[in-house]
């Protein structure tokens, strides 16, 4: 189970979270929705430990990692999270097969003599076959979103964080990657967090989906309780509506005419 | 006037973090390397890139270096003393004690050296840095340290193949333009050359090659914003160790006088 409290995070001039609560229960597939830079990346972020929260707590499995301080604890914290990219990350100096298993020679006890066959058995699980010896560069976009979640789940961690897993590909390739996270929640029985502003991919993958918006949590629900909440900031983000409560500029600059106008 | 004042302390205090940050990565390195497993495959690898890939450049740098001292040297004594005199001493003398550990630190710095920080700055700016984090390791195990092993190894090595190239230079030019006998060439070296001499310009390259590995390894994972900024941080790490080289063997060679190294 992982429980955040009142995480605050700001970089200079800039607050992005102003006090998150959250909280995933096991088994859970917790969506965090919300616009870009609203903070929903930094907050994953956070919960891995690789940003450290200037305030707040996250409670892992009884571990709270803001209290975590010696590299060696952090890495041990760590261990029981997998974490999708947003880019995919694959070490292009490497071949799809290392790529995958490079986690399980500081996570795992594996001998190294099974590592092939490893990777060979979590690329199938990700629907790919025959990669083993490409490089990242050879892969299309959707291969390599694919191979990361191979890596991600090569060492059986029981959390799996998922950074934006369907941005940057086509329509079709992102069912398939929801497909394949609903496919992983029910082979691995893993919790997971999604973070994405792709709703259908909200609806598709969630049990329960959290807005972020200004840094702070507006509402955490059910998908159905979201498409019909009375919530006018969250509605207007679920229905990708250009008017609202959310400011959005249409253009970067004032027009002149506008500004004359008002006087 | 306010403005330039918080201007130039902000730059003041800029650059003390980044010295702060980079006594940090010394200092974790240090710590690393006693408590984990080196990564020897990842060492092997970086020495070829460090070093294999740069010996022809080095060895190429250096031979036609020891020419033109030779050319010098044969014209400026021709000119006092009516012969080419002490050749070989003046080329294996300046080779061995001061340009093949410099001039060599210089050129894997430029080809090596941006290499790291161009290579370790694309993997920050696409994430590749946070997914060791998430995989179990850390880059400073991972990447830092083979890289800064490699430097070690490799560079004393490539300064040895370099004194010997520049002092094969000196002799092309000795023998064939300068019609010095061979046996005068080297009885010049030999007669004169002792090991505290090659020594001297042997402990160098210890310390240029802990400067330019953790200048470029520095610079490459605190690369920030994109491909400019990883194209800022190699040139950066390119001109910072380079300048480092030349600064630190005016100290070096002071130190190594001072304990009767010289």
């Amino acid at each position: 189970m992982i429980e955040a409290r009142g995480v605050k995070k700001s970089y200079p001039g800039r607050p992005v979270l102003r006090g998150v609560d959250l909280h995933v229960e096991e088994g859970e597939t917790l969506a965090i929705i919300g616009g870009s830079g609203c903070g929903k990346s930094t907050f994953l972020k956070c919960v891995i430990g690789l940003v450290r929260p200037d305030e707040g707590t996250i409670v892992v499995d009884g571990m709270d990692i803001t209290r975590l301080h010696s590299e060696t604890d952090i890495a041990h914290y760590r261990r029981r999270f997998g974490y999708l990219f947003q880019e995919a990350a694959l070490f292009d100096s490497l071949s799809v097969w290392e790529n995958v298993t490079f986690g399980l020679r500081y996570l795992t006890d594996i001998p190294v003599a099974h590592y092939r066959g490893v990777a060979k058995d979590k690329l199938a699980l990700v629907g790919l076959k025959d990669v083993e010896d490409l490089r990242p560069s050879e892969l299309s976009g959707g291969m390599k979103k694919r191979v990361a979640l191979a890596r991600a789940i090569a060492a059986e961690p029981l959390y799996i964080l998922y950074d934006e897993p369907t941005t940057g590909l086509d329509p079709i390739m992102s069912d398939v990657i929801n497909d394949l996270i609903l496919d992983l929640q029910k082979a691995l029985k893993t919790t997971a967090i999604v973070v994405t502003h792709d709703m259908k991919s909200a609806y598709k993958v969630a049990s329960r989906i959290a807005m972020i918006h200004d840094g702070r949590v507006l509402a955490a629900e059910s998908p159905e309780a979201i498409q019909k909440t009375d919530n006018p900031y969250v509605h207007q983000f679920v229905e990708g509506l250009s008017q609202g409560p959310i400011r959005m500029k249409l253009k970067e600059f004032e027009p002149e005419t506008a500004a004359e106008a008002r006087g | 006037m306010k403005g330039l004042v918080e201007a130039f302390g902000r730059q003041i205090i800029e650059a003390s973090a980044s010295v702060g940050r980079f006594v940090f990565l010394m200092r974790s390195t240090a710590a690393w390397m006693l408590r984990s497993r080196i990564e020897w495959r990842q060492v092997l690898i970086q020495m070829s890139r460090i070093g294999v890939d740069s010996l022809p450049v080095t060895t190429m740098t250096t031979f036609f270096t020891g020419m033109v001292l030779a050319l010098q040297t044969g014209a400026s004594s021709k000119h006092f003393f009516n012969e080419p005199l002490f050749v070989g001493t003046v080329v294996s003398f300046a080779m061995v004690m001061e340009l093949a550990p410099v001039m060599t630190a210089l050129v894997v710095s430029g080809r090596a050296g941006a290499a790291i920080a161009a290579e370790l700055g694309t993997m920050k700016v696409t994430e590749q840095i946070d997914a060791l984090y998430t995989l179990g390791t850390d880059p400073i195990r991972y990447l830092v340290i083979p890289r800064v092993l490699a430097f070690l190894m490799v560079l004393p090595l490539l300064t040895i193949v370099s004194d010997f190239s520049g002092t094969f230079g000196g002799w092309v030019v000795a023998s064939f333009k300068l019609q010095i006998p061979t046996s005068v060439y080297t009885s010049d070296i030999f007669d004169n050359m002792e090991i505290r001499h090659f020594m001297h310009g042997f402990l160098k390259t210890f310390v240029f090659a802990i400067l330019i590995s953790f200048i470029c390894c520095f610079k490459g994972i605190t690369t920030k914003g994109g491909a400019e900024g990883v194209g800022k941080s190699t040139t950066a790490a390119v001109v910072i160790s380079m300048a480092s080289v030349l600064v630190m063997d005016y100290f070096v060679t002071a130190l190594l006088s001072a304990v009767g190294i010289t």
